[in-house]
């Protein structure tokens, strides 16, 4: 019976895997000086920003990819990937209407509505949202309702045309473009992303938000989001994303920036949905980010949410600087594991200013014959008084095939201060789902229960829609793993 | 309601249950005793659908269908109801959240619509009441921290909320003492109508003075060796279980 729901489950697992067709504008396989001079060229940009490029390229060129995290997979070949594709016509677009239509399908198909009127209109809540298609942003939504309040939200390319100077002066700072291998090659090679800058005093009226989606064969997608909260601004952001069904491993290799000045807020909720590869370990995207925010100024705070069920490999540290004194990091996630996935994840929190806060909940869920590792390091710097730290690290399995794994680091300079760590392992028990069963709940539903019971914590800091989404997928991607 | 004939069942080479017959009426209250390892706790499991257990030989009817048949949870959602001997802590869900997703489900299975929200409190409100059973329990996460004796009312408190047409008891009593006795059974007594039928899996005749039962069964070796009255229970509390134990020796 658990058999049946399980095969049944597997087959129909991944929703999203479709594969849109249509014409893209691609640069030749390969990496080069030439490949990188072309993606800028594509993008019109200035000298500076090549510049940036191209002094990444040399730095990564002398860097080894590496090997530390608890994972295992082959290593992508650098020389056989796509790094620039865009589906055509790539003009300038001024209204939905010149959206391709295939374009405007598969968004509708995955549930993103890029049409402002029918968001206006519908039952949804307002949520603004940039689209991201393989290398370029297609759409960015409700642009002019922002501008109205100061917000600048466009997409990363549009930015470093029309706003050089913010782009210039912040890009690089939390995350330099030597900070690690794959932060280098994504400021070498990174195509599009998303920018958003919120001026003075101003919360946003509504949610922002970044949706990715790889779609061409043999293609990388490098992106880059920077997110610029000024003195005394709120901005919460979510990020969402997912690629078709394919038999080879792509390689998505994103850097996130956030910086706060004093009193602003940043709250970034991620729900990742890539390709997870086949119930064999075929295919899937290599999912290597480096997200990173700085507490810059006083009083300021970052937090970071995500949910993790996608990708083959995730190799993924969402960190925060805490310099401004009184200033707080946040780190809550939810990784999910099933079949041959691998994830390694986890966050840094470097406490340096006065009186700095952080908590760390980390809730690691492993099946099938997956592999799921927390990593984390908190680091008390001196002169970082009274810094307090709160971690603790659940880690759930499910099935005797999986395994869960943590790996805490802890340095402190300064005696002031207060770090606590927690960890627990658990396995849902036969008598739980027997618990459930008896009372007429079914396997799927009990271990939707379960597991979102065990997510609790996590789920309840993603905003309300969010929450909704990540809790079915949680079911979905648990679906049959045990029983 | 129920209708056991020739239960066998085993767990790995291990036969415990070698030839159950029993009969339960609607509006019947069934004891069934016996010394510790006769079998007690796996008729229940059995009854309830648990896998690890195989049943060998015999059927079980309820309210027409066989049973064996069904999987736990249809099981459930035809009215059988499990009070565990030991109740499951759930972690991070709330009691009310997992009676609501079970009451929907069992109300789903038989073509009915959800419950309205309000409906629900309500009768969460009036049933709590039953088993003495604090509200603010039924907000905590499923017997999480919960006393034994909380854990024990809390199984009658769901008991009360699913409305099931048999409801096996097994060793409610066990860890209680006398005052939460007192409440988990005048519960349990007041669930009674003449359309549900209780059986009780009990080591003591002490649940007894306050549940009164129809018929006693003596459980021995896997077979059901005596039956009677409710005078049964209080022999078997005078004698011991050793009188039985010599009559009714069973070569292994």
């Amino acid at each position: 019976m658990a058999n049946e729901i399980l095969e049944e489950h597997i087959n129909k697992d991944y929703e999203w895997g479709f594969i849109t067709d249509i014409a893209a504008d691609e640069a030749p396989k390969g990496l080069n000086e030439d490949i990188i001079k072309f993606i800028s060229a594509k993008k019109n940009e200035p000298e500076w920003m090549l510049e940036f490029r191209l002094k990444a390229f040399r730095n990564w060129q002398n860097m080894v990819e590496p090997e530390w995290a608890h994972v295992s997979y082959t290593k992508p070949n650098f020389q056989d990937i796509i790094y620039y594709s865009a589906p055509k016509p790539k003009k300038e677009l001024a209204s939905l209407d010149e959206v391709d239509p295939e374009l405007l399908k598969t968004f509708a198909k995955l549930g993103i509505s890029i049409d402002e009127q029918k968001r206006l209109t519908g039952v949804q809540s307002n949520i603004a949202v940039d689209v991201v298609f393989d290398s370029v942003s297609v759409k960015t939504t409700f642009k002019e309702t922002l501008a109205e309040k100061g917000i600048i939200f466009c997409s990363f390319s549009e930015a470093v045309q029309d706003h050089p100077e913010i782009v210039k002066k912040y890009m690089g700072m939390a995350v330099p473009p030597t900070d690690n291998f794959y932060a280098a090659l994504n400021s070498a090679v990174f195509t599009d992303g998303s920018f958003c800058y919120i001026p003075k005093g101003v919360r946003s009226p509504m949610e922002l938000s970044t949706y990715f989606r790889i779609n061409a064969s043999g293609t990388g997608q490098f992106e880059r989001t920077l997110i610029i909260a000024d003195e005394d601004a709120f901005v919460s952001y979510l990020e969402g994303c997912t690629a078709p069904q394919r038999d080879e491993n792509q390689l998505h290799a994103a850097v996130v920036e956030i910086i706060t000045h004093k009193n602003a807020e940043v709250k970034y909720s991620t729900v990742q949905n890539w390709y997870p590869g086949d119930k064999e370990g075929k295919g899937g995207i290599f999912n290597f980010v480096t997200k990173r925010g700085i507490c810059l100024e006083d009083n300021s705070k970052i937090s970071w949410t995500q949910v993790e069920t996608g990708s083959a490999v995730t190799w993924k540290y969402p960190s925060v600087i805490l310099k401004g004194n009184n200033s707080v990091g946040e780190f809550y996630s939810v990784a999910v594991t099933n079949n041959y996935q691998q994830a390694d994840t986890g966050t840094k929190m470097i406490h340096i200013g006065k009186n700095t806060r952080s908590t760390i909940i980390s809730k690691g869920i492993s099946a099938g014959f997956s592999n799921n590792s927390y990593r984390g390091l908190v680091q008390i710097k001196k002169g970082a008084s009274n810094a307090r730290n709160f971690s603790q690290c659940d880690s759930l399995l499910m099935g005797d095939k999986c395994g869960a794994h943590t790996f805490p680091y802890i340095e402190i300079k300064d005696k002031s201060a207060v770090v606590e760590h927690e960890a627990t392992t658990s396995k849902i028990g036969e008598d739980q789902l027997f618990y459930c069963k008896q009372r007429g709940i079914d396997n799927e539903k009990a271990i939707g229960l379960i597991v979102n019971g065990y997510c609790k914590e996590v789920l309840n800091k993603l905003p309300m829609e969010f929450a909704v989404e990540a809790q079915k997928l949680l079911a979905i991607s648990l679906e049959g793993s045990v029983g | 309601m129920i209708s056991i004939k020739n239960l066998h069942a085993s767990i790995g080479d291990k036969e415990i249950l070698r030839g159950i017959n029993l009969e339960v009426k609607a509006g019947e209250v069934h004891a069934i005793m016996g010394p510790n390892g006769s079998g007690k706790s796996t008729l229940s499991s059995v009854l309830a659908g648990r896998e690890d257990y195989d049943v060998t030989e015999g059927e079980v009817t309820f309210n027409g269908k066989d049973l064996l048949e069904l999987s736990a949870e249809d099981r459930a959602r035809e009215g059988l109801f499990l009070a565990f001997q030991y109740p499951v802590e759930i972690p991070g869900v709330s009691n009310i959240n997992f009676l609501r997703t079970a009451l929907n489900e069992i109300r789903a299975y038989h073509g009915q619509e959800e419950m309205p929200a309000k409906d629900f409190l309500a009768l969460v409100k009036e049933k709590s009441k039953l088993v003495e059973l604090d509200s603010k329990l039924a907000s905590r996460s499923v017997n999480e921290g919960f006393s034994g004796g909380e854990k024990k009312r809390n199984e009658i408190f769901q008991m009360a909320m699913l409305n099931p047409k048999l409801a096996i008891l097994d060793e409610t009593d066990s860890g209680l003492d006398i005052d939460a006795l007192r409440i988990v059974a005048s519960g349990v007594n007041k669930l009674k109508s003449k359309d549900n039928a209780t059986i009780l899996i009990t080591h003591y005749q002490r649940l007894l003075d306050y549940i009164v039962p129809d018929f006693v069964h003596i459980l021995y070796k896997g077979r059901i060796v005596k039956s009677g009255g409710k005078e049964l229970a209080l022999e078997m509390e005078a004698k011991g279980y050793d009188e039985i134990k010599k009559e009714f020796e069973i070569a292994d």
